[in-house]
């Protein structure tokens, strides 16, 4: 249900901005237009959605411990995994986020008898390292965010050098012209290994939603758009850039020439960066904020302070020898009242 | 359920039912859930809606508004918590966390994924609090709050065990154990807690421990013990009870106190504190340093706590020694600070045997009795004779709550090492950050529900298994107290003839101490000589136990 949704959707948001284009002519609200709306939402909708989460206090420091403690002296400590301090926490965000560490972790298990579902006393569980989740997880997000460095050449009137370079080395691998890009091919692989796995793994399969396929679909078919106005119905590189500057410089003009694939990617890419903030995407926020992994785990050196904690009724100890002085003084435990 | 039966099987189907899961309606299955709470229980603490109920009924008899306190409840704990409103919002299915969990793994159950254990609440969640829920329902995963979900809530809310093992291979860090947490608390506002969990709770809040045990009876069950070590070392021990004065004051999970084989590692912190002379004292208010209210909720939790520190200000002792147990550290380590604290009116520890500074507990005061010796090893401090140990091959247990709430690592090695000479590592992938939980952590380990017990600790036997096969492995060593408890069932049914023992167990019988008669046999009165195979071990272990 969830995979029939996701294409429905995404194949009436192609619809919508064909039909928008050529036959209403609406060029100008979906070259400038939407756009706006887009990154609006966007940029909005993201502060919206951090504010609402930091409204939320962390009340106790509930770091997940994933190596050795700072403890005696000699004993040495895993600074990254456990860290107990900021710098510790920066290292440990950063191997997240950049490398996508608790991931690379991934295991798998299987049950060395031939049938496993009868799990008998001498079956063996074995564990394997299963980094197939973490590679094409990894890879689709760096080759985003390439992409979209990649398309911030069409926002500058110079390209600046950084971004040469880094076409330049995404572009190595050259098959005639323009320079084939390699992330390009990357993504659309991931993004596909990225939707087959979540059919074909039961697991997975089991717990999807439409919200898991849906934003899958949208990126393939912002990447399938890209790469078809790239090499092979050709785009007028002048006229996007017409566009783009038009609105960056917040004097939009709508070039001639530009053609429906044009408009469909900008639409569907549009309808991404609307869809981000209200949907699961934004765990690329989130994820600076999850307090198992940007926390040290110092609380026992260092107070931390719940900033609703109240005061709570406690049997207290002159309750507790109330009831049991007899007892205790038979017993010869020492009491506060004789 | 028959733990000694011959055929040890596992019928495990990891297919998928048919239907979606919001679709499979919970079928409550013998020997997997325990017993509902006593309305008693409830009301020596004070928690809402106190009532007869079963969780075998049909009517569990919820109080009119209880749909309004749930939502309300959430509502609250969103604006509190943001790990909560965070776990709610980002999880993005991925499904890494999947086969993670002990109880997926030992009974194929779907909803025992953790990512489907969290959608059980965030489907109720995107329904009532987002937008997206309020307009696609279904569509966009959410679902009407019923009965059934609140019975469903319960039965796999409390077919967790707080272990937090998916969250260390989340890759935001998204906590199981917050979200049973959360969950745990919403059935608290509408009374439904298990037995097992409500009673300790009640009887921890009045007497000062989760046995119940009244002060004279506490100080004779150690006394008791203090027999024991006379028979097997000559030496008298007399420890103190709620003495004013003492320098330390030691705090223990009460299990240790009471029930074999916990009472062995008891019998280890008595010696210990003796050959070292410590001015310490015991206290018969607080004693317990576990915490059930932490299965609970975060206020009795907090509740239960309290006694501590407040203990330790009547008494007016320096700083806090704590014995081994797993939750119990969670907390002191996470929580205990921020909910008593300050703790102004203790010194930072410091060790009066080799003068080291616990600088990791400088607020809390609170040190981590395998800290504490594995620093006086290292300080020669010790008398220790390994070979009292050779009649065990010892493997070593990382507690979850030690182990991912707190990184207690080495420590115990360090220890075991220098106590045992033949000590062998479960394989990597179940033991440190990545240690698989006994089954019957958070409240589980109860009788009623030990179908549900031998499947979740089913991994972590099965690799106590291959060290017994491969090293010849006959004792699970492990720093918590209801590892202890719970372990020699788990061990019974999976791995005949491994024992359990606590690291300070170990310990005890290879320390040499002072004035002590020859010993010829072990704490548990096992002949010293070198056995290839303990089965006497096993067998006089088990009558103790049943």
């Amino acid at each position: 249900m969830g995979i029939s949704f996701s294409l429905l959707a995404v194949t009436v948001l192609i619809l919508i901005a064909y039909s928008g284009v050529k036959f209403a002519g609406l060029h100008f609200f979906f070259g400038v237009v939407i756009p706006y709306i887009a990154i609006a939402t966007f940029v909005i909708g993201i502060i919206y959605r951090v504010v609402k989460w930091g409204l939320s206090p962390v009340p106790f420091c509930i770091p997940t411990t994933c190596g050795q403690q700072e403890s005696l002296p000699w004993i040495k400590q895993d600074k990254l995994e456990n860290p107990s301090n900021t710098l510790g926490v920066i290292g440990r965000m950063a191997l997240e986020v950049l490398f996508f560490r608790s991931l690379f972790r991934n295991l798998k298990f299987e049950v060395d008898v031939a049938n496993p579902t009868e799990m008998k006393d001498e079956s063996r569980v074995i564990y394997s390292s299963d980094k197939w989740l973490w590679l094409s997880g990894l890879i689709f997000h760096w080759s985003f965010l390439i992409i979209i460095v990649r398309h911030l050449r069409f926002f500058t009137e110079q390209v600046p050098s950084l971004m040469r370079l880094l076409e330049n080395l995404d572009g190595w691998f050259q098959i005639g012209l323009p320079h084939f890009y390699v992330t390009n091919l990357v993504v659309l692989l991931s993004v596909t290994y990225l939707f087959i796995r979540r059919v074909i793994i039961p697991q997975v399969r089991y717990i999807s939603l439409a919200a898991d396929y849906f934003p899958l679909l949208l990126i393939l078919g912002i990447a399938v758009t890209g790469i078809l106005m790239r090499y092979f119905s050709r785009v007028d590189i002048v006229d996007v850039k017409i566009l783009t500057i038009g609105l960056v410089s917040f004097r939009p003009v709508i070039p001639e020439g530009l053609g429906i694939i044009f408009y469909i990617h900008l639409f569907l890419v549009c309808t991404l960066f609307i869809y981000f903030p209200f949907s699961k995407l934004v765990h690329m926020a989130g994820v600076f904020m999850s307090p198992t992994r940007n926390l040290a785990n110092n609380s026992r050196m260092q107070r931390y302070v719940n900033p609703w904690n109240y005061d709570v009724k406690i049997h207290t100890y002159s309750e507790y020898e109330e009831e049991f002085r007899g007892k205790m003084k038979k017993a010869g435990i020492p009491v506060e009242k004789g | 359920m028959d733990t000694k039966r011959a055929d040890k099987t596992l019928n495990i189907d990891y297919r998928f039912p048919k239907t979606g899961w919001m679709d499979t309606p919970v079928e409550f299955k013998q020997g997997m859930f325990c017993h509902g709470s006593k309305p008693k229980d409830l009301e020596a603490v004070g928690f809402p809606n106190p009532r007869e109920w079963s969780s075998k009924d049909k009517d569990w008899k919820l109080p009119a508004n209880w749909k309004e306190i749930v939502l309300n409840g959430m509502k609250e704990r969103l604006d509190k918590y943001r790990s909560f409103k965070l776990f709610m919002d980002i999880c993005v299915r991925c499904g890494a966390c999947a086969d993670k969990c002990h109880f997926y793994i030992g009974t194929g159950d779907p909803k025992n994924m953790p990512v489907l254990r969290a959608e059980l609440l965030r489907s109720v969640y995107r329904r009532y609090f987002t937008l997206s829920g309020k307009l696609f329902g279904k569509t966009a995963g959410a679902r009407e709050l019923t009965e059934d979900v609140i019975k469903e809530w319960w039965y796999y809310f409390y077919q967790c065990t707080e272990c937090r093992r998916c969250s260390v291979f989340c890759p935001y860090g998204i906590d199981t154990a917050e979200i049973t947490m959360i969950g745990r608390e919403l059935l608290n506002l509408l009374g439904l807690n298990t037995n097992w969990i409500a009673g300790p709770v009640a009887n921890c809040y009045k007497r000062g421990n989760h046995l119940g045990l009244e002060p004279h009876t506490y100080k004779s069950q150690i006394e008791f013990l203090l027999d024991e070590i006379d028979t097997l070392t000559g030496i008298k021990i007399e420890p103190t009870f709620n003495r004013k004065g003492a320098e330390i004051i030691f705090i223990a999970p009460s299990g240790d106190v009471f029930a074999d084989p916990g009472t062995y590692t008891a019998m280890g912190y008595l010696m210990l504190f003796h050959e070292l002379g410590l001015d310490y004292t015991w206290s018969t208010y607080a004693s317990e340093g576990g915490n059930f209210g932490f299965f609970t909720s975060n206020e009795m939790g907090k509740r239960l706590n309290a006694k501590i520190y407040a203990e330790a200000k009547r008494l007016g002792v320096k700083w806090i020694l704590g014995g081994e147990c797993g939750h119990m550290w969670r907390v002191i380590n996470q929580y205990m600070d921020t909910w008593n604290g300050p703790a102004d009116f203790l010194e930072e520890p410091l060790s009066p045997i080799t003068g080291t500074k616990f600088k990791n507990s400088k607020t809390t005061k609170f040190v981590h009795i395998a800290e504490f010796t594995a620093d006086l090893i290292r300080h020669n401090k010790l008398k220790l004779d390994k070979n009292r140990n050779d009649n065990l091959k010892v493997t070593f247990h990382d507690s979850c709550n030690t182990s991912r709430g707190m990184g207690i690592f080495e420590e115990p090695r360090y220890i075991i090492k220098n106590v045992c000479n033949y000590f062998y590592e479960m394989p990597e992938d179940t033991t440190r950050e990545k240690t698989f939980c006994c089954g019957s952590g958070s409240g589980l380990n109860a009788t009623e529900n030990m179908e549900i017990r031998m499947q979740g600790g089913f991994p972590r036997a099965n690799a106590v298994k291959y060290v017994r096969e491969k090293n010849g492995v006959n004792m699970l060593a492990n720093i918590c107290a209801i590892d202890r408890a719970a372990f020699p069932a788990l061990m019974d049914y999976w791995v005949p003839g491994v024992g359990v023992t606590g690291v300070h167990e170990l310990v005890a019988n290879a320390l040499v101490m002072n004035g002590e008669k020859e010993r010829t046999t072990n704490l548990r009165s096992e002949s010293l000589k070198l056995a290839t195979e303990s089965t006497e071990v096993t067998e006089k272990d088990k009558k103790q136990r049943h």
